[in-house]
């Protein structure tokens, strides 16, 4: 049942969001839009660490893994067919594809917490590993150089179905990258407001419960799981249009320690949260990484650190109780607790 | 056959390094159950500690075995009094928190050292086995390895802070109840596998010389050594070392570096499909 | 004479060399209340845990309306219609009172009967008023009660009760006894408890637990005059005696 206030708040969300779908572009000049523009992609991605950590409980060090798959699933593929079109369902099918491998493989041993973290941080390593070691002009697949430590440059863009000729520009790419934030975070707050998501969410606060009335955890947190994993993918294919390119530093471990960051700083257990962290993170850091004030490591990690201890629920749960009232209702966890 | 015995000198190399990089996380870790994201970190900084007195002037065994351990021991009390002691307990916490320490410390070395490489050769010449010839080095990191982890073993069992130690693991209240003041001993504990590290980070710096960002080699197979290893702090550790150096090793002869560094990986993920709490089993046990 | 709803036989359970279940068979009929009661340690909730698929059996066998369950799966195990309340209280903590029942209402109802369903819950086990509270903020009884609504709320064929009244105050047993009486009838019931007082409220038969093993089984007031009970109780060795 939502609040008036709750409803209200999201209409406004909405209605913002579409705002600057349509407003930005002729608002901003070319290179902040495109600065921007990768700020909307990452905030896609921790969207999907966002559900599949804050509200599934499901400690996945690794959703770096997911995003990477995607990206050089899209670049490999659209290399390889000259069209867009299944290029870019491939990115999203193929993370999921390995998520649900990797999810069966880890939720029905019933490995969960510290040491789910380490395999799927582990994953993340694997094909940092391989892919790096790909420099070869013999590792290709059909006309794509896999490129090892260089990446694969030059990746062409999304182009309208059907038309390869007509690729999109750089309005359309953050009119796109908006497009599925909105989508993904509205897609989100319906799913969690679904008696799937409950479920879900209380798998997280007491996976024994849930189990004694009926549910099979083990089902509910593989689907999250995969559909984590599928927003992750999109996000990829938009990261590898975005700068035409894709590199294994995407499955490194300093990378996916940042999507931890963005979440740990917006809030855990909040999908707007999730975006905020994003962009200030990544305001910080593309600042840092301008003025060379101090090496980005240090101030990123002294971010990380003094958040865990001071400000372990993040940014989100703060504002909304200095502004109080809306998605009231939320339950804030920190962490998702296993069975007790 | 001389190609037989440098096959099992690197095997047993292999073991060595990922037993010496892994103890003093599993030293906190077992007895702690503190998980410290920054050990590549204390790696890292056991490197410099050793290799910056040398370019100073210090003999480098000094260097290594006195001044490397002392730094980073004493580094590790402080990391352990302002971020370890206030989470204690509270194991994601903790391993985010560890995790920001180790982006700090790759920063601040990256603005400290700058980002390139600093080395010096390893000492000792080389040694003639048949038609092929080994450092006399490799030999002498098997023989430290084999040391700390016999000398840990003694120390916790047959000194007195070991025994406190132990107990106050198993049962804080009940150590401060006897006059244990645990704050000392976790700090010292922590200390001592900060101690560690730096030791194991000092003797292979010499081969693998130090950048800043060094300790992500290290943290993946030092967090997978341990976590696979089990709760018991010193027979874990051993028994993965063997099995995932083993595995590295024999795979990198069939085939690539590379390819063996993933044959390690994938090992980990089977084991803790298979054994989900380690090889030496459940979660918290308090032996060794 | 029907067949009976529960029925194990020979069940046991192993921890290293230690039996905490050591052979017990026991038989429920359709619609019976039994208390089960005994010393800490005598195998109880340890007995609860392999009927409801926590824990797998090392021996023996678990029939339920006919049904072999033993070694099912514990979301298996609730669909067939077995429900229980935890020695400690398991809720959901981070969500309302509401939330939780509802939850388990829709084990059994459709999204637009739950609410009827959870409604009537909360007016049963009392909480009306705290519907919209984080049940995690609520006093230890009524998180209790939580409790027994969500496991009432999926209408089970059978009801365990680890300790119902565990911290409670006189007057918050005297209501459960109550909450409990209203629901006979309604599914059966096996109560385990150490609150002599509330045993007396609520029972027929008494089945006497020890060291993992059914000691006696009879009414109310034979068990209490059994001089075996008396000595388990108090903690002599339970030897065969002439009266």
């Amino acid at each position: 049942m939502r609040s008036r206030a709750e409803i209200l708040g999201l209409a406004a969300l909405g209605l913002g969001g579409l705002a600057l779908l349509f407003g930005l572009p002729h608002v901003v000049e070319i290179f902040a839009l495109v600065d921007i523009t990768v700020f909307v992609i990452l905030s896609t991605l921790a969207l999907s660490l966002a559900l599949v950590w804050g509200f599934g409980g499901i400690l996945c060090f690794g959703q770096s893994a997911f995003f990477g798959l995607g990206g050089y699933a899209y670049a490999i593929a659209v290399l390889n067919m000259g069209e867009s079109t299944v290029p870019v369902l491939l990115g999203i099918l193929l993370p999921m594809l390995f998520a649900a491998l990797l999810g069966y493989f880890m939720f029905w041993g019933r490995v969960s917490d510290v040491y789910l973290a380490v395999i799927t941080l582990t994953v993340s390593l694997i094909f940092f590993h391989l892919v790096n070691s790909t420099s070869g002009p013999e590792y290709r697949i059909g006309s794509a150089p896999l490129g090892g430590a260089n990446g694969i440059p030059g990746v062409p863009q999304i182009n309208v179905p059907g038309d390869p000729g007509r690729q999109l520009g750089f309005d359309e790419m953050f009119q796109l990258a908006m497009a599925v934030l909105l989508l993904t975070y509205f897609g989100l707050r319906w799913l969690l407001a679904s008696h799937f998501g409950r479920v879900v969410v209380s798998i997280r606060e007491n996976e024994l419960r849930a189990e004694l009335l009926g549910y099979d955890a083990r089902r509910y947190k593989l689907a999250v799981f995969v559909i984590g994993a599928g927003i992750a993918g999109v996000a990829g294919v938009l990261f590898a249009n975005w700068g035409s390119f894709i590199g294994p530093n995407v499955f490194s471990i300093f990378f996916t320690a940042q999507i931890i960051i963005w979440i740990m700083v917006g809030g855990l257990g909040t999908l707007g949260g999730a975006v905020i962290g994003t962009v200030i993170i990544q305001f910080l850091t593309t600042w840092l990484g301008e003025t060379k004030i101090a090496d980005t490591n240090l101030v990123l990690g002294v971010i990380f650190v003094l958040f865990v201890l001071l400000v372990p629920n993040g940014l989100q749960p703060m504002l909304r109780d200095l502004f109080g009232g809306w998605a009231a209702r939320r339950a804030v966890a920190r962490t998702g607790k296993g069975a007790p | 056959m001389d190609f037989a015995a440098i096959v099992l000198i690197q095997v047993l190399y292999a073991i060595a390094s990922l037993a010496l990089i892994s103890v003093g996380l599993a030293i906190i870790f077992g007895m702690m159950k503190v998980i410290n994201f920054a050990h590549g970190e204390f790696l890292m900084l056991g490197g410099y500690a050793v290799i910056l007195p040398v370019q100073a002037g210090v003999n480098l065994w000094i260097a290594m075995l006195i001044i490397a351990p002392l730094a980073v021991g004493l580094f590790g009390m402080i990391v352990e009094r302002v971020i370890i002691r206030p989470l204690y307990g509270r194991v994601i916490e903790t391993v985010l928190a560890t995790w920001g320490l180790s982006l700090f410390l790759i920063g601040a070395a990256s603005e400290i050292f700058g980002y390139f490489q600093e080395g010096t050769s390893p000492p000792l010449g080389s040694i003639a086995i048949g038609a092929y010839r080994e450092g006399v080095y490799t030999f002498f990191v098997i023989f430290i390895a084999a040391a700390v982890m016999a000398g840990v073993y003694l120390f916790l069992k047959r000194t007195r802070f070991g025994l406190v130690a132990l107990g106050t693991m198993q049962n804080p209240d009940m150590a401060a109840a006897l006059g244990v003041d645990t704050g000392k001993v976790y700090a010292l504990t922590f200390g001592l596998g900060a101690a560690l590290t730096g030791l194991a980070g000092a003797v292979l710096a010499p081969i693998s010389g130090v950048v800043p960002i060094i300790g992500i080699t290290y943290i993946a197979k030092a967090f997978i050594t341990v976590i696979c290893g089990g709760a018991m702090a010193l027979s874990g550790t051993a028994a993965a070392s063997v099995l995932f150096g083993t595995v590295n090793q024999v795979v990198t002869f069939l085939s690539t570096p590379i390819i063996g560094e993933v044959a390690l990986l994938v090992a980990a993920i089977i084991l803790l499909r298979l054994l989900p709490a380690g090889i030496t089993g459940r979660f918290f046990r308090s032996g060794l | 004479m029907s067949a009976p709803l529960l029925a194990t036989s020979g069940l046991v359970k192993r921890f290293g060399g230690v039996a905490a279940v050591d052979g017990v068979d026991f038989v429920l009929a359709d619609g019976e209340l039994r208390c089960l009661i005994g010393p800490n340690g005598a195998g109880k909730s340890t007995f609860f845990k392999m009927l409801t698929g926590q824990l797998a059996p090392t021996a023996g066998r678990i029939t339920f309306r006919g049904d072999d369950i033993t070694g099912r799966a514990r979301h298996q195990v609730s669909r067939l219609g077995i429900g229980i309340k935890t020695q400690v209280p398991s809720v959901f903590d981070g969500l309302t009172v509401r939330e939780n029942i509802r939850l388990a209402a829709r084990r059994r109802h459709a999204a637009n009967e739950a609410a009827r369903a959870v409604d009537e819950t909360l007016e049963l086990v009392g909480l009306a008023a705290h519907a919209d509270r984080p049940v995690g903020h609520l006093a230890h009884g009524q998180r209790q009660w939580v409790e027994l609504g969500i496991v009432l709320a999926t209408a089970p064929k059978l009801l365990l009760l680890d300790e119902p009244t565990a911290g409670m105050t006189r007057d918050e047993v005297a209501r459960t006894a109550s909450l409990i009486q209203s629901i006979r009838g309604r599914c059966a019931m096996i109560v385990v408890e150490h609150d002599m007082q509330f045993v007396r409220m609520i029972a027929e038969t008494v089945t006497v637990f020890h060291q993992g093993r059914v000691l006696v089984e009879d009414s109310m007031a034979h068990v209490l005059r059994d001089q075996r009970v008396r000595d388990v109780y108090l903690g002599k060795q339970a030897t065969a005696r002439h009266a």
